[in-house]
């Protein structure tokens, strides 16, 4: 069998097209910046009569040819990606990934159509559509989220298994066939999409694997560390006096920690071993219950007959995931010379995998930190507006001013930072995978696969690159989210 | 002001204090003190042969004893071998047995000894953290000016094309954490095979088979345009994007400001406006984020040095953690603390040396 090209028997005609228009938007764009100080600003006039003259200057010449050589690129792009879908093989590597992928694109579009039609009716998400980088970082994200899902709880998208090691397939470059495959029954699992790595295990079902981890660990961990820091920020904020102190001292004592000996610190085998992590699960996993609980009661302890019900319901369920999620395998803690029996494994709802639970909790916690000191920030601000004065003469409780009057009022900074915060999780997973903190050496995690691909990186660039560009584009998805985002609560 | 530093200088130590009984505490249990004992013995050690080599050195001791004997204001033991050999926490290699001291701490000047690199750790200190100075030096010489241009320029005219252009520059760079960026630039300038350097090779443009070279091992000896190039960027890029928003949203605010449309319409030039009203105030906010930013800096260059194989202050961490190196891993937190709460320091005197209208009360 043939070995795939980048872009297939498409690319023959195509790619020179391509070639000459990427450097007529290069030399554009180079232009337009240069143009932007040699040249007149942009000046539309507005006449009496209501109809605008256009500016027909250099400067708005540039702009013409920019916009217009980025839609021919933009629509040769999506020619690639579509010519893969409808016609297989036709569009090489790019075609065969495009396909691979086609279930996430539906979902885009989907989801895309769908918010652009009832954008008015959805509030804040629904203003995020008002804004080109708030659409390209939400488009940026949800692409890995749809990738994360279809491949993680589907199972569709990777072509071969991610651990799974094929003779004669180490370091084989993009598009590589698999030995001895026949390609009238296996399409495009034949292939090596995005090369070998030097396991000869397939880069590009890694990438799709590694994402599910990331996607399933970065947004949970930041959710525990917001409500760590917002249950003790909070009451730093606003009782001040010692209590402030001793939790800022110790919020800067371990912010004083370079994080990655903290993350040496609690994560090698020496100390998974004893457990340490675990009891830190069991300590951390305590605050969403607590958080639960503290919202709960300070709205509704006046109506005992609504709260009572409530509360057994809710706090039930919610020991019950606790429980689930720090015992496994019936036991708290098991070490090889103690161990802490928790909950029967008939009770337990799901077993996290240790690697995944102690690079989590780790994650969480440095996190938590530093969502504490934005809460105290923000709850030092806020309890100075009036309303909150009313609420005090008005009899309410410390707890229901905290969450009920100044959590709502900080919602907008704290969404933006929530978003900015997954990113650097994802950043942080990173790290400890690239340091071969926590999780398994096999692990299809991004950081871990840069980790394994650097080594070689002076002969073989295909096993690293992938998925660092992929870590780049979510974390840059992110971080253009929170950008729209903040841009749209400002507005208001 | 005198008593404000003082107070600084209280909380620096209080914090060091903490931090290192917490570094203290983990690295002195039993699975890790084992790890030190086979590491320094041999790996097939039986159990009874690593609690009597830990027990001979004083590690078995309760943990505040040693930690006391660290700090310098305890004894530390002195043990001797069937031969008269003497071990404890106070033996150099080659002491004669009558010359061993009592106290040997921190109080003594006394940082220990690294079990890994044997020598004392005062001394594997310095020659990492000059490694380490001297890359952060070239470091901050890119990012600074660099960050602060893009900021003024972003930040002069917002909203404009320039703005936009310059904002995605610097919310890409901040996307994108060094062992990325690092991967990356190695992949395109310093491949043989991959990336630009076939082709000016090709062209008869370089001499060497590389533009740059992907590793900075000899950089310590002789660092030169090709070996150290790529570590600088590619810390100096990270940080470059966050000190750069935060210049933007300083000059922007700055270019609202009621004295910037005064001498609008006075008839300055928006040259001067820019050069001689606007920038003073607009870059006191960066000043606090690039001292703030140093302890970060820190972090970048863990990843940098252990993806380059620089043997600064960031290798050596990666170093003594992974070989439980006890000593070395206490000075090193040490280090760091002194590092945060110094810069923090610098930056709120330097706020207010900058910014007259704030006064520490």
């Amino acid at each position: 069998m043939e070995p795939l090209t980048w872009t297939g028997s498409l690319g023959t005609a195509v790619d020179p097209v391509f070639t000459i228009i990427a450097f007529l938007f290069l030399a554009m764009v180079v232009l337009q910046i240069v143009g932007s100080f040699a040249f007149a600003a942009v000046d539309h006039k507005i006449n009496a009569d209501g109809t605008i003259t256009y500016d027909t200057g250099p400067n708005a010449l540039i702009g013409k040819g920019v916009k217009y050589s980025l839609f021919a690129l933009l629509a040769l792009i999506i020619l690639y990606l579509l010519s893969g879908i409808i016609v297989p093989g036709s569009s090489g590597i790019i075609g065969a990934l495009s396909a691979q992928l086609a279930p996430v694109w539906v979902a885009l579009v989907f989801t895309f159509l769908v918010s652009i039609v009832y954008k008015r009716k959805l509030g804040l998400y629904g203003k995020l559509f008002d804004s080109t980088v708030g659409m390209i970082g939400f488009a940026l994200v949800m692409f890995w989220v749809y990738t994360a899902v279809f491949t993680g709880v589907f199972d569709m998208i990777a072509t071969h298994d991610p651990l799974g090691q094929l003779s004669g397939m180490k370091n084989k470059a993009p598009g590589t066939p698999v030995r001895g495959a026949d390609p009238a029954e296996c399409g495009l699992s034949c292939y090596y999409l995005l090369g070998g790595d030097n396991l000869a295990r397939d880069v590009f079902s890694r990438v799709v694997e590694g994402s599910w981890i990331v996607i399933a660990i970065a947004p949970l961990a930041t959710l525990f560390a917001f409500m760590i820091g917002i249950t003790l920020g909070l009451p730093a904020g606003y009782f001040g006096g010692r209590l402030d102190t001793v939790l800022s001292f110790l919020a800067n004592l371990v912010l004083a920690f370079p994080v990655i000996l903290l993350f040496y610190l609690l994560v090698t085998p020496e100390i998974v071993q004893i457990g340490i992590p675990n009891y830190m699960a069991m300590v951390l996993g305590l605050f969403p219950i607590m958080f639960i609980v503290v919202v709960l009661n300070s709205r509704f302890h006046t109506r005992p007959k609504v709260r009572t019900p409530l509360m057994l319901a809710v706090v039930g369920a919610s020991v019950w995931m606790y429980l689930s999620f720090v015992s496994s395998g019936g036991y708290f803690v098991s070490t090889p010379t103690y161990s802490i029996p928790g909950l029967p494994t008939f009770l337990d709802l799901f077993d996290i995998d240790p690697g995944i639970l102690v690079v989590a909790v780790s994650v969480a916690f440095v996190n938590s930190i530093t969502v504490f000191r934005i809460v105290r920030g923000l709850a030092l601000d806020i309890q100075t507006r009036d309303y909150v004065a009313a609420a005090q003469t008005r009899g309410e409780g410390p707890w229901y001013i905290m969450l009920w009057e100044i959590l709502p009022n900080a919602r907008g900074p704290l969404i933006v930072d929530f978003c900015l915060r997954i990113g650097y999780t994802t950043i942080l997973l990173g790290t400890l995978g690239f340091f071969g903190l926590g999780l398994a050496p096999e692990s299809p995690d991004w950081g871990t696969t840069i980790n394994d691909g650097r080594k070689l990186m002076q002969l073989y660039v295909h096993p690293a690159l992938p998925p660092a560009m992929a870590l780049l584009s979510l974390v840059l998805g992110l971080n253009l989210l929170a950008d729209g985002l903040r841009e749209e609560s400002l507005r208001d | 002001m005198g008593l404000f530093i003082l107070k600084r200088l209280g909380v620096m130590i209080l914090t060091s204090l903490c931090l290192t009984y917490i570094v203290f505490f983990l690295t002195n249990l039993y699975p890790n003190l084992e790890k030190l004992a086979k590491t320094q013995g041999n790996f097939r050690m039986s159990d009874e042969a690593v609690a009597s080599f830990l027990d001979s050195r004083g590690y078995l001791q309760s943990t505040p004893a040693k930690y006391a004997q660290w700090l310098g204001a305890m004894p530390a033991p002195v043990t001797y071998t069937e031969d008269g050999t003497p071990l404890g926490k106070c033996v150099r290699p080659g002491m004669e047995a009558d010359a061993v001291p009592s106290f040997c701490g921190i109080l003594q000047g006394n940082w220990g000894w690294s079990t890994v690199s044997k020598d004392e750790v005062s001394a594997v200190l310095a020659t990492r953290l000059g490694n380490t100075g001297y890359l952060m030096m070239w470091v901050m010489i890119v990012m600074v000016p660099s960050a602060l241009v893009i900021g003024v320029l972003a930040g002069m005219r917002e909203g404009s094309r320039t703005d936009r252009s310059l904002s995605t520059v610097s919310i890409l760079s901040t996307a994108t954490p060094e062992y990325v960026s690092g991967v990356i630039f190695i992949a395109f300038l310093a491949s043989s095979r991959y990336g630009i350097s076939p082709i000016l090779a090709d062209w008869g443009w370089i001499d060497g088979k590389t533009l740059f070279k992907g590793t900075a091992a000899k950089a310590m000896e002789s660092p030169d345009l090709q070996n150290f190039t790529l570590p600088v960027i590619t810390i100096a890029l990270y940080g470059m994007g966050y000190i750069a928003r935060m210049t933007r949203a300083s000059m922007a605010e700055v270019m609202t400001a009621q004295y910037i449309r005064t001498a609008r319409l006075k008839g300055v030039s928006f040259r001067n406006i820019i050069m001689k009203h606007a920038l003073r105030n607009a870059l006191i906010a960066p000043f606090t984020v690039i001292m703030l930013q140093v302890p970060w800096l820190l972090n970048g260059v863990v990843i940098v040095e252990t993806l380059f194989n620089y043997k600064g202050f960031g290798w050596q961490l990666v170093n003594a953690a992974g070989n439980n190196d006890i000593d070395v891993l206490l000075g090193i937190s040490v280090v760091s603390v002194v590092v945060v709460l110094l810069t923090q320091l610098i930056s709120d005197i330097g706020y207010v040396y900058l910014n007259p209208r704030i006064r520490i009360s």
